[in-house]
Parts: C-alpha cells; sequence; structure tokens
C-alpha cells in the first residue's frame, strides 16, 4: 500500500484521539484517548519500518532495514503499560478523594 | 482490488469508525468495549504489514492486559451514563474544532511532501513479506543491540509497581 494511505489513517486516529481529550470530561475517557494517540503513532512506525525494508527487500530479502522501527513500537507498549498503572492508580486516588472522575475537580487535589 | 487493498480498506474503515465511537459513546464501559476492537483492528493491519511479533504483543498487551485493568477501574468506581459529567456544548465544540485544524493542517502538510518533493512520493509499505517483523529476528536484535534499554525497562516496570501501589494505598 502508498505509505500516504498509512500516514492519513494516523493522522485521522492522533485527531480522533485529540478530539477526545479536548472534548471528554470523564479521566478515564481522556486516558483511552491517549492510549488512541499512542496506537496511531505505533501504526506510523511499523508502516514506515516497512517502507524502509522495501527498499532494502528489493536488493537482499534478508535485511534488517527498518527494524528498529519495530523495536521502538515494543518499548512504546512497554512504557504504555507503566503509564496506565500509575495513570489509574492517580484516577482511583482522584476518585477517592473527589467522590468523582471529572478532570475539572483535580484542582481540589492542592487542598 | 486484490485481498490485500480490500482487507486495508475494511480494517482502516472499522478503526476509524471504532476510534468515532470511544469517544462519542456515553457509557464508559461502552467505550472500553469500542477502543478493544480498535486494537483488533490496529493488530490486523500489524499482520498485513506482516509485523506479526507486534500484532501478538499488541493484543495480549492491549486488548488484553490495559483494557482489562481500565474495565476493572470503571467497574470499581461504579460509573455509568448517569456518573458521566456533562460538558458545556460551546467546550465541546471548540474541542471540535481544535481538533479538525490540527487534522487539516498537517494533513495539508503531508499532502505538500508528497507533491513537493520525493520524500514520500511513490514510496510504498511492503505487505505480507519481509524477515523484519518475525520474532526471531526481532529477538535477535533485541538481545544484542538494544539489551541495555530492554533491561531498563524492568526497572521502569518496578518502578511503575510500586508507585502505583503507593499511589493507591488507603491512608
Amino acid at each position: 500500500m502508498p505509505i500516504q494511505y498509512y500516514i492519513y489513517l494516523a493522522l485521522a486516529l492522533f485527531s480522533i484521539g485529540i478530539i477526545g481529550v479536548l472534548t471528554r470530561r470523564n479521566a478515564i475517557i481522556v486516558f483511552m484517548c491517549i492510549e488512541l494517540m499512542l496506537n496511531a503513532a505505533n501504526l506510523l512506525l511499523v508502516a514506515f519500518s516497512q517502507m524502509h525494508q522495501k527498499i532494502a527487500y528489493a536488493a537482499n530479502p534478508a535485511a534488517t532495514n527498518g527494524i528498529e522501527a519495530q523495536l521502538f513500537v515494543f518499548f512504546i507498549m512497554v512504557v504504555a503499560a507503566a503509564e496506565v498503572s500509575v495513570g489509574l492508580a492517580i484516577i482511583v486516588m482522584l476518585y477517592r478523594n473527589t467522590r468523582s472522575v471529572d478532570i475539572n475537580f483535580l484542582n481540589r487535589l492542592k487542598n | 482490488m486484490n485481498l490485500v487493498q480490500i482487507l486495508f480498506w475494511f480494517l482502516s474503515a472499522l478503526t476509524l469508525f471504532s476510534a468515532l465511537m470511544v469517544i462519542l459513546s456515553k457509557n464508559p464501559v461502552h467505550s472500553v468495549l469500542w477502543l478493544i476492537l480498535v486494537f483488533f483492528a490496529i493488530s490486523g493491519h500489524y499482520v498485513l504489514l506482516n509485523a506479526q511479533f507486534l500484532a501478538i504483543v499488541n493484543l495480549i498487551v492491549y486488548a488484553g492486559a490495559i483494557m482489562v485493568l481500565f474495565l476493572f477501574v470503571i467497574m470499581l468506581l461504579n460509573l455509568n451514563k448517569e456518573t458521566e459529567p456533562k460538558k458545556n456544548i460551546w467546550m465541546k465544540l471548540a474541542g471540535t474544532i481544535a481538533g479538525g485544524c490540527f487534522l487539516i493542517s498537517v494533513s495539508n502538510v503531508i499532502y505538500n511532501a508528497q507533491t513537493g518533493s520525493a520524500e514520500l512520493a511513490n514510496k510504498a509499505t511492503l505487505m505480507g513479506k519481509g524477515s523484519i517483523g518475525l520474532i526471531e529476528t526481532l529477538g535477535k536484535t533485541l538481545f544484542t543491540d538494544y539489551v541495555i534499554p530492554f533491561e531498563i525497562s524492568s526497572v521502569l516496570f518496578l518502578s511503575a509497581m510500586v508507585g502505583a501501589v503507593i499511589i493507591g494505598k488507603k491512608d
């Protein structure tokens, strides 16, 4: 597939994530939209890795050009898993203090 | 249109529709279920691109572990349609316009990049071929060139675990 299809797909996914972060007030939905944006970046990294592989593949089918991008995606997933565990703990603490997951009440945490 | 193209368009439509439903659903549980569908569709994209290891890891880590964590928290907090915070319609409109402006401006940049330079023109991805997505090649690179970041990520997990326990502790 042409690379720009993947770019536009990832861009649309990322924009949906941004719109979700800006329009929703439920902290968990905002968090899920951040995951959506991370996945758009992952999809684009994999597509670019296969694009570089295609250039090298014509000369040598065993070439490993573009493998770094797939390892970056792996590390992004690792960081996302760690981020979710801490973030959800923060949301649970927010709920315990304010009895709501509305992000507008986050300013109450300073007291 | 061959099979790969049909699958690409189907998975793209599924991804975008499910992503829209994530932000449009009123019930947070429905949002989580739509997000799981997004992850399945993205895993399908990875399979089409022959990134088999990432497809499976995406399913196990995202759809399996992270989404179950989200569902646990939503059900623990007993969130549903009634507890959903209401937002001002003007704020919603402003957020949508801001996101739409981002979409239009960046897609214009990409359109100019692919017509004005040779950097993106006539480039395509390799579909279903190549060995870099296989676990054998990835594992070799991960444990030779990237072994230090790999080990550091285990420290990251340990600190995240300790942090989550300390933050979530009732005191």
